[in-house]
């Protein structure tokens, strides 16, 4: 039996999960992620979007670059909520 | 592409798709919904998710307590399998003014009469209910245990597999680009991937309802206003209830996931398509949340978005026929609170579309309420 393969750590999603989905019809990275929330954890799939991008591109017989990469949301690194309220108050 | 159908519906947010399914069920023939991105896309994907029936006009009372009964059970409705993660965690509405306290009781007594479960909660019940809430200021709150929030997505996608198993065809990536109408009558859609014929179309064009219009040459009273949203970490369970205000004009979830969704309603945005995030969002959402449930100020913020209202003048959305164009009909124009109430709105556009008689009575949605100059106001919307 081999290991499951993790391909998103943030939300712990394996590689067998998205080959799954891919099969299902979800063919572009905002469908997945919508799927299965893979790439919406902490890390804001800085890590697994260009693994996912990947199996994608197999699973479709396309190039990688041809694949779409989903929005990049701000803010562009975690920041807590009490140092975005003390920003305001400096106004 | 499809050459001819019995009924068109633009746009493939939950609104179309639970339009799409109520419509196949009822045996309304061949049903087509055609979506210029992927299901979900518009608003429904980017919204709070927040199921209330906490109103303050019986119609919209009435529409959302029979759409929580459907969403209760909503695979079983369907007859598909799926989990739409509806959490009921009630809702809790902070009344931090004299008015305020006296439109909430108002509300109650009518919310009461329909056998919605809503209460008057004091500030030490309210900090019972949520106990990182800051009472100061406060001079009450009201609390439904039965209101809370469901997964839009989800929901879009179990209505959507209902209805293609009902037969119900879906043309993602395909835009409707014009209309045509014959003597008064819908004849055809035309969009980027062929023309339908048809004499009946569903405008649920969402932010775009008004443009969906114009191409039936009808004129619709309903513009695009953005509304900005952020999603922190998820933590450890601590917030059961949806809290909501009205005078900070704000609410905040903590959904099953563990993250807390928030945002804020601005008084002067100015009516746009655009969907671009802000900074001054983020510290303005930042310094109001903080002041009220203090301890979230350790959370830390991961994604922020923004999504559109379709906003309608009396902040109540238009649903019927087009009283000049036959078989063009509205579902559009839900200010804000479209998603909770659409498998209701399922049900009565498809009633509608039918000739069958009403669930709830509407006529007072339908599209010539601007023009009679009697219009419908929903007091309680953030
Ligand atoms: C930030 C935010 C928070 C919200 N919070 C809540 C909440 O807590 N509770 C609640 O009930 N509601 C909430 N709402 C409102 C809710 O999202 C909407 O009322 C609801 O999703 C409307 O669904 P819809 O299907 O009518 O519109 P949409 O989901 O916008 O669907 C319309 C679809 O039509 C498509 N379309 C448009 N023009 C065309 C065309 N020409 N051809 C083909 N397709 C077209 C669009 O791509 C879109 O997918 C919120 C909205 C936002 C933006």
């Amino acid at each position: 039996m081999t290991e499951p393969v993790i391909i998103c750590r943030c939300e712990d999603i394996t590689l067998a999960d998205i080959q799954e989905r891919i099969e299902q019809g979800n063919h572009s990275l905002e469908e997945l992620k919508r799927e299965c929330r893979c790439g919406m954890g902490p890390c804001q799939g800085r890590t697994c979007m260009p693994l996912i991008a990947q199996e994608l591109a197999k699973s479709l017989s396309k190039p990688t670059g041809e694949v779409i990469l989903p929005s990049f949301r701000p803010p562009t690194a975690p920041i807590s909520l009490g140092a975005l309220a003390r920003g305001s108050s400096h106004d | 592409m499809i050459k001819q159908a019995d009924v068109v519906i633009i746009g493939g947010g939950v609104v179309g798709c639970s339009i799409a399914y109520n419509l196949a069920k009822a045996g309304a023939g061949q049903v087509v919904v055609i979506e210029r991105g992927y299901l979900a896309s518009g608003a429904t994907g980017r919204c709070g998710a927040g199921v209330r029936m906490q109103w303050g006009t019986e119609t919209n009372c009435l529409l959302s307590r029979e759409s929580v009964r459907l969403l209760e059970n909503l695979p079983e409705v369907l007859e598909v399998d799926g989990d739409i993660e509806f959490k009921q965690g009630g809702y809790l509405l902070l009344a931090y003014s004299e008015k305020m306290v006296a439109q909430f009781k108002q509300n109650l007594t009518l919310q009461n009469s329909l056998s919605i479960p809503a209460q008057w909660v004091t500030p030490d019940q309210a900090k019972e209910i949520v106990p990182h809430l800051n009472t100061d200021g406060l001079l009450g709150a009201t609390f439904c245990p039965k209101d809370g929030h469901a997964n839009p997505f989800k929901v879009t996608s179990l209505y959507a597999k209902a209805a293609a198993k009902l037969g119900v065809k879906f043309y993602t990536y395909t835009e409707a680009t014009g209309l045509s109408v014959k003597a008064g009558k819908v004849a055809a859609v035309h969009t980027s991937q062929g023309d339908i014929a048809t004499n009946t179309i569903i405008n649920a064009a969402g932010g775009y309802a008004k443009a969906v219009g114009c191409m039936a040459g009808v004129e619709l009273p309903i513009f695009p206003e953005r509304h900005e949203i952020l999603v922190t970490e998820p933590v450890e369970p601590m917030q059961t209830p949806m809290v909501m205000c009205f005078y900070h004009n704000l609410y905040c979830q903590q959904t099953p996931h563990g993250s807390f969704i928030m945002g804020i309603g601005h008084p002067d945005e100015p009516e746009t398509f655009n969907i671009k995030s802000s900074w001054q969002f983020l510290s303005e959402m930042a310094a109001r949340i903080t002041k009220i449930l203090p301890p979230l100020a350790n959370l830390n913020v991961i994604r922020q978005w923004a999504g559109l209202y379709d906003m309608c003048p009396d902040r109540t959305p238009i649903l019927g026929q087009d009283p000049t164009v036959k078989g063009f009909y509205t579902a559009a124009g839900f200010s804000g609170h479209g998603f909770m109430i659409s498998p209701v709105v399922g049900q009565l556009m498809a009633q509608m579309v039918m000739g069958q008689p009403l669930l709830i009575p509407i006529n007072m949605f339908s599209a010539d309420r601007f023009t009679r100059g009697q219009l419908f106001v929903e007091p309680s919307v953030v």
